[in-house]
C-alpha cells in the first residue's frame, strides 16, 4: 500500500529525513516512535502532501502510484488520512458542514453522486456512536474552542467518516488523559480492517497498550534505526532512547 | 503558496465574469450630457407631476454648487458627468397582462440572470419588481399585496398613483442637499421601487427587486423608498448583477426607509455589480446613499449587505434612531478582490432614549484590493442610555491587499455605552492544508473558510438569499490567494 524508498527531506536547506525506508501493507498497523525532532511529524506531512518541505531524494508510492504526482487533495480523495497533531480551528464552519463538503468532494472524485442530507446525517449518527463522541460536537465550528481531547476525538471522528485506506495518526495521543486515550484507541481499533492500514506516530508506549501494532519502528535523526514488534516498544519505554542510540552505535562498530 | 497552486488559481481567476452578457433592445435615451434640459426631458418622458420636476431642478442647481467628495479611501480617474447618458428606457412599454406580452429578449435576459419571472415565484413566495435600465417591466403579486393594502411598485408608477405619499416621504431621510451623489441622483434619478406597508400589516411576502445595468455608458440612478406605517413589518431584498462593459459605469442610488412606531423593516442586499477585469478596468462605480429612520418608538430597521462586486464601492447604509427604544442593526460582508476598492460602513445616529444599535462588519480582501470600513456611532445629548456594539473584522487573503478601519465615535451623553471590537486575521496555510488533507481543493477551502468567517452576517439573510450569497462569496474570491 505504501512504499517509501530512501526518502530524504529538508526544510530551508536543513535536512530532516535522511534516507528513510518503510513499507506498509494492507491490514497492518505500524507504530513509529522517536524522540522530539527525529522527523516523525515531517514524515507524516510529506506523505500527506504538505508543500513547505523539499523532497531531495527518494520515492514514495501509494496504492502503486507515485505519490508526488498527486496534490494533497487527490491523495486525500484516494483514501489517505492524516490525523493532525495540532488540529487547526476553522471558525464558523460546523464539523457537519466540513465533513459533508469533504465526503462529497471525495465522492465526486470517485464518480459517485453526492450524499443527500438524510444519507449524510445517518452516516454521521452511525460514526458518532462508533467513535463515542458527544453528539453536539458536530454542530460546533471545526475545532473552535475545543479542548485538547475534543480536538483529537474530532480527528478520529473525521477518520471514521472518511473511511481511509491509509490513516496516519500524528501524535494523536499527546495531551490526552486516559479516558480520552481509550476513546481514541477504540475508534482506531474499530476502524481497523483487512484492507486498510494505520501508521501511529507516537512518543509514548502508552498508546500501544490500546492500539496493538504489528510493527514498531524507531525513528532517530531522520532514519529508522530499528524495527521490531510491540516488544520493542516496551523495551524502549523501559530503557529510553539513549539505550537504542547506544545499541545502534555498537552495531555500527 | 506553491507555484503550482498559483498557476491553478490564476487559471480559475481568469475565468470570464459569469453574468457578462448584453441585451440589445432598442433604447429610447436622452442625449449625453447634463443640463436643465436633460432633467426636463427625463421628467417629461416620465410624465411626472410638477412637484417632481421642481424637486429635480432644485437638486440639480444645488448639485452644481457641490464638489465631488474625495475623502473616501478609493482612487479613480475623474468622471466627466457631461459624457454620461442620464436616461434610457426600453422603447416598447405596454401595460402587460401576462408574461407573453413582454419582449422575449428581455425575458431571456431575466432567464440568464436566474430571475424567476414565472409561476414559481408564487411557490417561492417572492414578489419581484424587476428594474431593467430604469423602467420597470414586470410586476407580480400585486394582487396578494393589494389584498393586504401593501403597495409595491416602480417609483414612476408610484409618482402617478400615489404622488402624495411620494411627496411626503421622498427626500425626508436623504435630502438632495445630503451629498454630491445624492444631489445628482435627486436631479436625474430614472426609476426605482416604492414600498408602502399600511398600519398594523405584516407584509405577507418578501419583497424583492433585481437591478441591472444594461445600456452602455448610462449612469444608473435608482431610487428606493420604503415606508412602514405603525406596527407594520416588511422584509425587503435587493440583488443585482451587471454585464461586462469597457467604460466605467456610474451607479449612484438612493434608498430611504421610514419606520414608524413599532414598525420593523429588514433590508437585505446582495450586490454583485461587474467589478472590472483583473486590472480593475471597466467596473461599476457604486456610489450609494442608503439611510433609514426609526421615526417612532420601538421601531426597528436592519441593513444586511453582502458586497462582492463593483470596481469601487462607496456606501454607508445608515440609521437615525429617533424614536425612543428604537433599534438599528447593520450586518455587512464586503469582499474585494483583484483591484477592487471598497469604502463602506454605516452610521448609527442615536437621538432617542434607550436606543440600541449593533454593527457587525466583515471585510474580506484578496488580490491587490483595498477594503475599508468607515463607521460613525453618534449619541446625542438627549439619547439617554443609548447603547452600541460594533464589531469590525478584517480577513486578508494574500499579502498584497489592504484592510483599513476608520471608526468614528461621537458620544454626547454620559449614560451612553459604546463598544467597539476589531480584529484582523489571515487565512493560514494550516487552515488551507487541513482542508486539502480532507480532500477539499484550494478554491473549496477558501470558500469554506470565508463563508465560515462571514457566517454571523450570512445568517441574517433570508434563506434563499443566503444560499446565493454563499456561492457568490466563493465565486468572488476565486484566485484571491496569491
Amino acid at each position: 500500500m505504501l512504499q517509501i524508498k530512501n526518502l530524504t527531506v529538508s526544510i530551508h536547506g536543513k535536512p530532516i529525513i535522511k534516507g528513510l525506508n518503510l513499507e506498509v501493507k494492507e491490514g497492518e498497523v505500524h507504530a513509529i516512535m522517536g524522540p522530539n525532532g527525529s522527523g516523525k511529524s515531517t514524515l507524516a506531512s510529506v506523505i500527506a502532501g504538505r508543500e513547505v518541505f523539499d523532497v531531495d531524494q527518494g520515492e514514495i508510492s501509494y496504492m502503486g502510484k507515485n505519490i508526488f504526482d498527486m496534490p494533497a487533495e487527490t491523495r486525500a480523495r484516494e483514501g489517505l488520512f492524516l490525523g493532525f497533531q495540532y488540529p487547526v480551528e476553522i471558525p464558523g464552519v460546523s464539523i457537519a458542514n466540513f465533513m459533508r463538503t469533504a465526503i462529497n468532494e471525495k465522492r465526486k472524485y470517485l464518480g459517485l453522486d453526492p450524499l443527500t442530507g438524510a444519507e449524510f446525517l445517518r452516516l454521521m449518527e452511525e460514526k458518532k456512536k462508533m467513535v463515542e463522541i458527544h453528539s453536539k460536537l458536530t454542530n460546533r465550528s471545526v475545532n473552535e474552542g475545543f479542548s485538547g481531547g475534543e480536538k483529537k476525538k474530532n480527528e478520529i471522528f473525521q477518520m471514521a467518516m472518511l473511511e481511509p485506506r491509509l490513516a496516519i495518526l500524528d501524535e494523536t495521543d499527546s495531551g490526552l488523559d486516559i479516558d480520552a486515550l481509550k476513546v481514541v484507541a477504540n475508534g482506531v481499533n474499530k476502524l481497523r480492517k483487512k484492507d486498510n492500514a494505520t501508521i501511529v506516530i507516537t512518543h509514548y508506549q502508552r498508546l500501544l497498550d490500546y492500539i496493538v501494532p504489528d510493527f514498531v519502528h524507531v525513528l532517530l535523526d531522520g532514519r529508522i534505526i530499528k524495527s521490531g514488534n510491540k516488544e520493542l516498544a516496551m523495551e524502549l519505554e523501559e530503557k529510553g532512547y539513549d539505550w537504542i542510540k547506544k545499541e545502534t552505535a555498537n552495531d555500527a562498530v | 503558496m506553491s507555484d503550482k497552486n498559483d498557476h491553478i488559481l490564476e487559471e480559475v481567476s481568469n475565468a470570464e465574469y459569469k453574468y457578462g452578457f448584453y441585451t440589445d433592445i432598442e433604447m429610447d435615451q436622452a442625449p449625453p450630457g447634463l443640463t436643465e434640459d436633460t432633467i426636463r426631458f427625463i421628467s417629461a418622458k416620465k410624465n411626472e407631476p410638477d412637484f417632481m420636476l421642481a424637486f429635480r431642478l432644485k437638486a440639480f442647481r444645488h448639485w452644481k454648487t457641490l464638489k465631488e467628495p474625495d475623502w473616501a479611501h478609493v482612487e479613480y480617474p475623474p468622471i466627466n458627468y457631461q459624457d454620461l447618458i442620464y436616461y434610457s428606457a426600453p422603447r416598447k412599454r405596454p401595460k402587460y397582462d401576462s408574461l407573453d406580452e413582454v419582449d422575449p429578449e428581455l425575458l431571456e435576459t431575466f432567464e440568464k440572470l436566474g430571475i424567476p419571472l414565472d409561476e414559481q415565484k408564487m411557490l417561492a413566495g417572492v414578489a419581484v419588481d424587476a428594474v431593467m435600465d430604469s423602467v420597470s417591466v414586470g410586476s407580480t403579486f400585486k394582487k396578494t399585496l393589494a389584498e393586504h393594502g401593501v403597495i409595491f411598485c416602480s417609483f414612476s408608477e408610484a409618482l402617478q398613483k400615489y404622488p402624495d405619499l411620494i411627496k411626503k416621504y421622498m427626500g425626508s431621510v436623504v435630502p438632495y442637499t445630503d451629498n454630491f451623489f445624492a444631489a445628482l441622483n435627486s436631479a436625474v434619478f430614472s426609476d426605482g421601487s416604492f414600498a408602502y406597508i399600511p398600519k398594523g400589516v405584516r407584509c405577507p411576502l418578501e419583497l424583492s427587486t433585481y437591478f441591472r445595468i444594461n445600456a452602455a455608458n448610462t449612469g444608473q440612478f435608482e431610487r428606493t423608498l420604503i415606508v412602514a406605517e405603525e406596527g407594520s413589518y416588511v422584509s425587503y431584498m435587493e440583488g443585482c448583477t451587471a454585464p461586462i462593459r469597457d467604460e466605467n459605469q456610474l451607479h449612484a442610488a438612493i434608498v430611504e426607509i421610514i419606520a414608524h412606531k413599532d414598525a420593523e423593516v429588514k433590508y437585505a442586499t446582495v450586490q454583485n455589480w461587474w467589478p472590472g477585469d483583473k486590472e480593475g478596468k471597466g467596473g461599476v462605480y457604486n456610489f450609494v446613499t442608503k439611510r433609514g429612520i426609526c421615526k417612532g418608538e420601538n421601531a426597528k430597521i436592519s441593513w444586511t449587505q453582502v458586497e462582492t462586486g463593483s470596481a469601487i464601492t462607496w456606501k454607508y447604509p445608515s440609521l437615525i434612531l429617533q424614536g425612543d427604544n428604537s433599534v438599528g442593526e447593520f450586518y455587512s460582508v464586503a469582499v474585494t478582490n483583484n483591484k477592487q476598492q471598497a469604502d463602506t460602513g454605516t452610521k448609527m445616529i442615536h437621538l432617542g432614549k434607550n436606543t440600541r444599535s449593533t454593527i457587525i462588519s466583515k471585510g474580506i480582501s484578496g488580490g491587490q484590493s483595498n477594503n475599508s470600513y468607515r463607521g460613525l456611532v453618534k449619541t446625542s445629548r438627549k439619547a439617554e442610555n443609548a447603547r452600541n456594539f460594533s464589531q469590525c473584522d478584517s480577513l486578508l487573503l494574500g499579502d498584497q491587499c489592504g484592510a483599513h478601519t476608520f471608526p468614528y465615535i461621537d458620544v454626547g451623553n454620559r449614560s451612553s455605552i459604546v463598544e467597539h471590537e476589531a480584529t484582523t486575521s489571515k487565512i493560514s496555510e494550516d487552515q488551507l492544508f487541513y482542508c486539502l488533507q480532507r480532500g477539499i481543493d484550494m478554491e473549496g477551502a477558501i470558500g469554506l473558510i470565508v463563508n465560515g468567517y462571514a457566517k454571523d452576517v450570512l445568517s441574517k439573510l433570508p434563506m434563499e438569499f443566503a444560499v446565493e450569497a454563499q456561492k457568490l462569496l466563493s465565486i468572488s474570491l476565486e484566485g484571491s490567494v496569491g
